[in-house]
């Protein structure tokens, strides 16, 4: 059985009058991809901060393998964890590889592992460059490539993407896959849904300092029962055809958009919305299904509050 | 909470203090300063009585702790100013204090690289003029000399750590360079000044015995009568330091107050850093 490699209970974190973290309950077991999700300015990357023990709470308490992240035994725990923060700054008049040799003499990592690992982020070509010279994404890797010193069992990702390009993207997953099939736990933030939704286990949506929603993409989206997407093309003039076919569907919503339809129904009424649109065999050129996104569960939740 | 220190954590940050000052010529420019001013004060030091050449050492070393009464807190207080606000301003801190390290050894790495880089230059510096003056004014004379070297190392770590003590306190680089600007003025230009006009306004109506312990709380005014006490004939030459009785003169003493001018400050930093 997965143990739980963060525990957080009832933590709170004020800034003056600004309830920036407030009470929130959170478990993240070993080996788990684990999304935090939500507004800028929810909360998420304070909470980033008090799990990495560089905030301190205002009440609750926070355990990272069982050791509070502000005792003196957490030092250990740190030297298993990687960060890489949101706002990236590294200094410029090092290379990539000095600043890979010196944050593995502060973790006691191997140094021999810096080169490695920045050949696996795709920077072994620019490691004896200075920094001064780095794309953002160039930077961001590096900062990656930063966090997988000394062999983390736990990931703390703050944005990871920023700055990327899509293949850079798709490289930076590959290596999470990787890490995770290895038993490491990984816990990022990202304000791209379509990024992560495919990606993590399970997430958490945040919301004014509260976490607003918890658990997997395919549960949340349940829990707000939204609506699927039928994304039809039309043969030209085919529009009045559509509407009298979905006259007996009360249920459902059409919205044309171009040379596209949209159509929306409950998702129990999937089939009975299949079986009437099968019928318009003679006007419809292709038919999409589409499952709500992450984006939809994201601003589904925002409308529900509201 | 105890926590126990790790010196290898601050030996690993004042390294990279250190090597950085070395890489970008920090350390050579502020030698090179030290050595020409040296040699050009104490070439032209006694210009005002008509006179230019190199002449006794008491009199070189005098003419020399004014250059460093000026220079020393200066380049202590640009070196350290942005130890730990510009951390912060550039956003490295937040990553530094992610790793095994505690905010003592942090802060602790910092200021021992910073100082092994002002001491590194202040010995080459002044060092490289002493050899070059012990030519001239033989090696006996270096005794005074190699003393004067470790009272400026001193009186830089003194500075360096109030800098250290305001880049903690500063909320950006920017009041953190006002801060240590004014601190500077304060202590090198305005202290003696405000001391001489209490002095001269006071007109005897008030107890002045505590007056010489004031010295005790400028750091540059530790420095100079270090220097200039063991000399007789430049005593003469200075006005306040000599309001000092023997008692309060004692190179231990005057030794230890400097080392309390770096323990202190350092100290605050520490408590506020956590």
């Amino acid at each position: 059985m997965a143990s739980n490699v963060i525990e957080v209970r009832g933590a709170v974190k004020h800034f003056g009058e600004t309830h920036a973290v407030d009470g929130v309950n959170l478990t993240v077991q070993t080996g788990e991809l684990f999304g935090l999700i939500g507004h800028n300015g929810a909360g998420k990357t304070t909470l980033f901060k008090m799990m990495l023990g560089l905030l301190p709470a205002t009440r609750g308490e926070i355990r990272i393998d069982g050791q509070p992240v502000r005792g003196e035994a957490f030092r250990q725990v740190r030297r298993g964890i990687g960060y890489l923060p949101e706002s990236l700054a590294l200094y410029d008049n090092l290379s990539g590889l000095e600043i890979m040799l010196f944050f593995a003499r502060l973790k006691a990592a191997d140094p021999r592992s810096c080169l490695p690992l920045l050949e696996k982020v795709g920077l072994a070509d620019a490691a004896r460059r200075r920094v001064r010279g780095y794309s953002k994404g160039m930077r961001q890797r590096l900062g990656f490539a930063q966090a997988l010193l000394g062999t983390p069992r736990l990931l703390f990702l703050d944005e990871p993407t920023n700055g990327l390009d899509p293949q850079g993207i798709r490289e930076f997953y590959q290596i999470l896959r990787e890490l995770r099939e290895q038993g490491v736990t990984a816990i990022l933030t990202s304000h791209i849904l379509a990024e992560i939704q495919l990606r993590v286990d399970r997430l958490a949506l945040m919301r004014t300092g509260k976490i607003q929603a918890l658990g997997t993409v395919h549960s949340l989206r349940e829990e707000l029962n939204l609506p699927l997407d039928f994304q039809l093309t039309l043969r030209p003039g085919a529009e009045e055809a559509l509407r009298q076919a979905l006259a007996n569907q009360p249920a459902a919503s059409v919205q044309f958009n171009g040379e596209t339809v949209h159509v929306r129904c409950p998702r129990e009424q999937k089939m009975t919305m299949l079986n009437a649109l099968a019928a318009l065999d003679s006007i419809l050129l292709d038919l999409q299904i589409r499952e709500p996104s992450l984006e939809d569960v994201f601003l589904g939740y925002s409308d529900a509050t509201a | 909470m105890k926590t126990h220190i790790e010196f290898k954590q601050i030996g690993v940050i004042a390294s990279k203090e250190f090597w950085d000052r070395i890489r970008n010529r920090w350390v050579l420019a502020v030698a090179v300063i030290f050595t020409v001013f040296a040699l050009v004060i104490a070439y032209f030091g006694a210009a005002q009585q008509g006179a230019v050449g190199f002449r006794g050492m008491d009199v070189t070393i005098a003419s020399l702790v004014s250059l460093v009464i000026y220079l020393v807190p200066l380049i202590a207080l640009i070196l350290g100013y942005d130890a730990i606000v510009g951390e912060r301003e550039r956003g490295s801190l937040e990553l530094l204090l992610s790793m095994p390290i505690t905010h003592f050894e942090l802060l602790m790495g910092k200021f021992v690289g910073l100082a092994g880089a002002l001491a590194f230059s202040t010995l080459a510096g002044f060092g490289l003029a002493g050899v070059l003056l012990s030519y001239q004014l033989g090696p006996a004379a270096l005794y005074h000399y190699v003393g004067f070297m470790l009272s400026a190392i001193l009186l830089g770590m003194a500075f360096l750590s109030i800098a250290v003590m305001v880049s903690v306190m500063a909320s950006d680089r920017m009041r953190a360079s006002g801060m240590a600007i004014g601190l500077w003025f304060f202590y090198v230009l305005v202290y003696d000044l405000l001391l001489l006009g209490i002095l001269v306004l006071s007109q005897k109506r008030f107890n002045l015995s505590f007056f010489p312990v004031l010295l005790y709380l400028n750091p540059a005014d530790i420095f100079r009568i270090l220097n200039v006490f063991g000399f007789e004939e430049v005593r003469k030459l200075y006005g306040l330091a000599t309001v000092l009785p023997a008692t309060l003169a004692s190179p231990w003493l005057l030794g230890s107050a400097m080392v309390m001018w770096i323990v202190a400050p350092l100290g605050i930093a520490v408590w506020r850093f956590k």
